[in-house]
């Protein structure tokens, strides 16, 4: 009891803004709750039945595992890679350090909001260069955003360019523990710097690895600006994750309940992916 | 060995530990002969490399804040502005799209004092489990790494309906409490680690001179923690100011909405005030941009500190 007054401020605040929201969404989702917000009693499983039976349900629910899976995977390479690079010593490394930092504290919002002018058609600068360069053959440029494949697949890019800066950090951070003996002694037993690096480098990385993957997974799962700027004014649900859904269901549709339901279904899924993912490579051996 | 020496030799310790940089002087290798001149080059070349592609979208950012709303979505666009209208970072602030003055006035509030709350709230916390074992320790920390989990846009309807009940819906205090429980998690484990870093013999030291456990946390330990401390305080101050989503859904008002939201009222149904967006986009994201690159050394060290851990 004499932790009480230490703790109790950080459980109130837990308690009261997230696991008792995280109630009243659970309690939502077997309600009926009208337009203006009045709750019109239970209806048992009937918003789960609405979220599942929705024809573009299951095409959405495979594109949110493509978006997580590849924007994951491709971050923890390339940073991988960058980490490399910025671990190196050369002229301006400083520089190019903290140029790796603005996507990190840029609001996402605004980062994707320059990318979707830039591949506006006729005007957009990314369109422009495209265009001079050849690869785009009509002279107003490709309507990217227009379609909801391209611009689901630009949101990807996206969301790999903004995930690239805490990714990479984190495997700076891993470097920084490998100790130099053993670099040295791996050159001396006339490992290259392929071998070097894959048998001795990477298992030394494994524990920043696994939890900048685990963090990612999260954040992408839970990522909506990128697609609601890029995709957002697309009829249809043609470029949809479950997160962006949660919010159609609120804003246009004024279905709390449903939504409810639905945020329900993406918590279970998070927490079903982080369990699977915790079991397989255990990330912290310790707290 | 006084209390004042034990601080002096850790905070020097302590240091050392939360830059993650080695004792002896950094060498600037890249002079020496073991790398050749050849090698050097390279990767400079790619350290440029990744330069441009990640300053370039801020360019592009800049060069369209200082171009007209014609020059903008003129049909023949041209990379670098030909004439350069300053007029538009004076002129954003009063337009009728939306009132852009209070958009910065409600997220300097909302970021200061959901920052200072987090503080105030995870402070205690990481400093009691780090330094003591009591009943419902682990479950404690469970609860901490739940929250983690679970993000403002996975609760928003339940946050919604919660805050309606509450009448606090469209309020800033709303979206205080949302930034500070959500970032409270982070915040918690980064200085839960910083602490947990300090022997204990400073604390026992300390209190066989005498000092009371608020002594011993704010005279002893908070010296030492303090690179955790303000590495949690700056990634809390980013979250806050640059948070959207449960912004999007709990403030409805124009005015209340932070610059994150306000942003997207420029975007039009059939044509966008980009000059704008950019403007704002740049004004907003220049003070948490400074802020990010002066911990930027910490970054590594704290980083292992607060999740490789």
């Amino acid at each position: 009891m004499r932790a009480l007054p230490w703790i109790a401020p950080a459980l109130i605040l837990i308690f009261g803004v997230v696991l008792f929201p995280a109630g009243v969404m659970f309690y939502n989702s077997t309600r009926k709750i009208s337009l203006s917000g009045l709750d019109q009693g239970s209806v048992g499983f009937d918003n789960y039945v609405e979220v599942f039976t929705f024809p573009y349900f299951w095409p959405i629910f495979i594109r949110t595992i493509v978006w997580v899976v590849v924007v994951v995977a491709f971050t923890v390479v390339i940073s991988l890679g960058l980490a490399q690079i910025l671990n190196k010593a050369f002229p301006g490394r400083r520089i190019v350090r903290l140029a790796v930092i603005i996507p990190w504290a840029a609001s996402v919002v605004m980062t994707t909001m320059v990318v979707y002018y830039g591949l506006e058609p006729y005007f957009g600068i990314i369109n422009k260069f495209l265009v001079d360069v050849g690869l785009v053959a009509t002279p107003e440029g490709y309507g990217w955003t227009k379609n909801p494949t391209t611009a689901f697949a630009w949101s990807i890019v996206v969301a790999i360019f903004v995930s690239l800066p805490f990714t990479t950090y984190t495997i700076l951070a891993g470097l920084a523990t490998v100790p130099n003996d053993t670099l040295e002694a791996a050159r001396m037993d006339g490992a290259g710097p392929a071998r070097t690096y894959f048998t001795v480098v990477l298992p030394q990385l494994r524990g920043a690895l696994s939890v900048a993957v685990l963090i990612n997974i999260i954040n992408v799962f839970n990522s909506l600006p990128i697609l609601r700027v890029m995709t957002g004014s697309i009829p249809g649900y043609d470029a949809d994750t479950i997160m962006t859904m949660i919010f159609k269901y609120i804003q246009n549709q004024h279905k709390v309940d449903v939504a409810s339901a639905l945020s329900v279904v993406a918590f279970l899924i998070v927490i079903v992916i982080v369990a699977v993912y915790v079991k397989v490579v255990k990330p912290t051996r310790e707290i | 060995m006084t209390v004042t020496e034990t601080r002096a030799m850790l905070a020097q310790g302590g240091d050392r530990g939360a830059s993650g940089h080695a004792t002896a002087p950094r060498k600037r290798r890249y002079t020496e002969d073991q790398v050749s001149l050849g090698r050097v080059v390279l990767r400079t070349l790619a350290g440029l490399v990744v330069l441009v592609v990640f300053i370039l979208p801020y360019l592009i950012m800049f060069f369209g804040s200082v171009k007209t709303k014609a020059q903008i979505r003129s049909v023949d666009p041209t990379y670098f502005p030909t004439e350069w209208h300053w007029e538009n970072y004076l002129n954003m602030w009063s337009t009728p799209e939306t009132p852009l003055p209070q958009n910065m006035v409600s997220t300097i509030v909302i970021s200061v004092f959901a920052t200072l709350l987090v503080l105030a709230v995870a402070l205690p916390a990481a400093y009691y489990t780090a330094r003591f074992r009591f009943p419902f320790r682990m479950v404690f920390l469970f609860l901490v790494i739940v929250t983690q989990m679970l993000q403002p846009a996975v609760l928003t309807s339940g946050l919604f309906r919660q805050f309606a009940a509450l009448g606090m819906i469209d309020t800033w205090s709303a979206m205080i409490f949302i930034n500070a429980a959500f970032n409270l998690s982070f915040a918690v484990w980064i200085m839960h680690s910083f602490f947990a870093g300090i022997p204990k013999e400073v604390d026992e030291a300390a209190q066989i001179d005498g000092a009371g456990r608020l002594t011993v946390l704010f005279r002893i330990n908070l010296p030492l923690v303090w690179p955790g401390i303000v590495t949690a305080i700056v990634f809390t101050f980013v979250a806050c100011w640059n948070e959207f989503a449960a912004s999007l859904v709990i403030l409805s008002t124009a005015g209340n909405q932070p610059m994150s939201v306000a942003l997207t009222k420029f975007v039009g149904q059939y044509e966008t005030s980009w000059h704008y967006v950019f403007g704002v986009s740049i004004v907003a994201i220049i003070p948490v941009v400074v802020l990010f690159m002066l911990i930027e050394k910490r970054l590594v060290g704290g980083l292992t500190a607060g999740s490789v851990k």
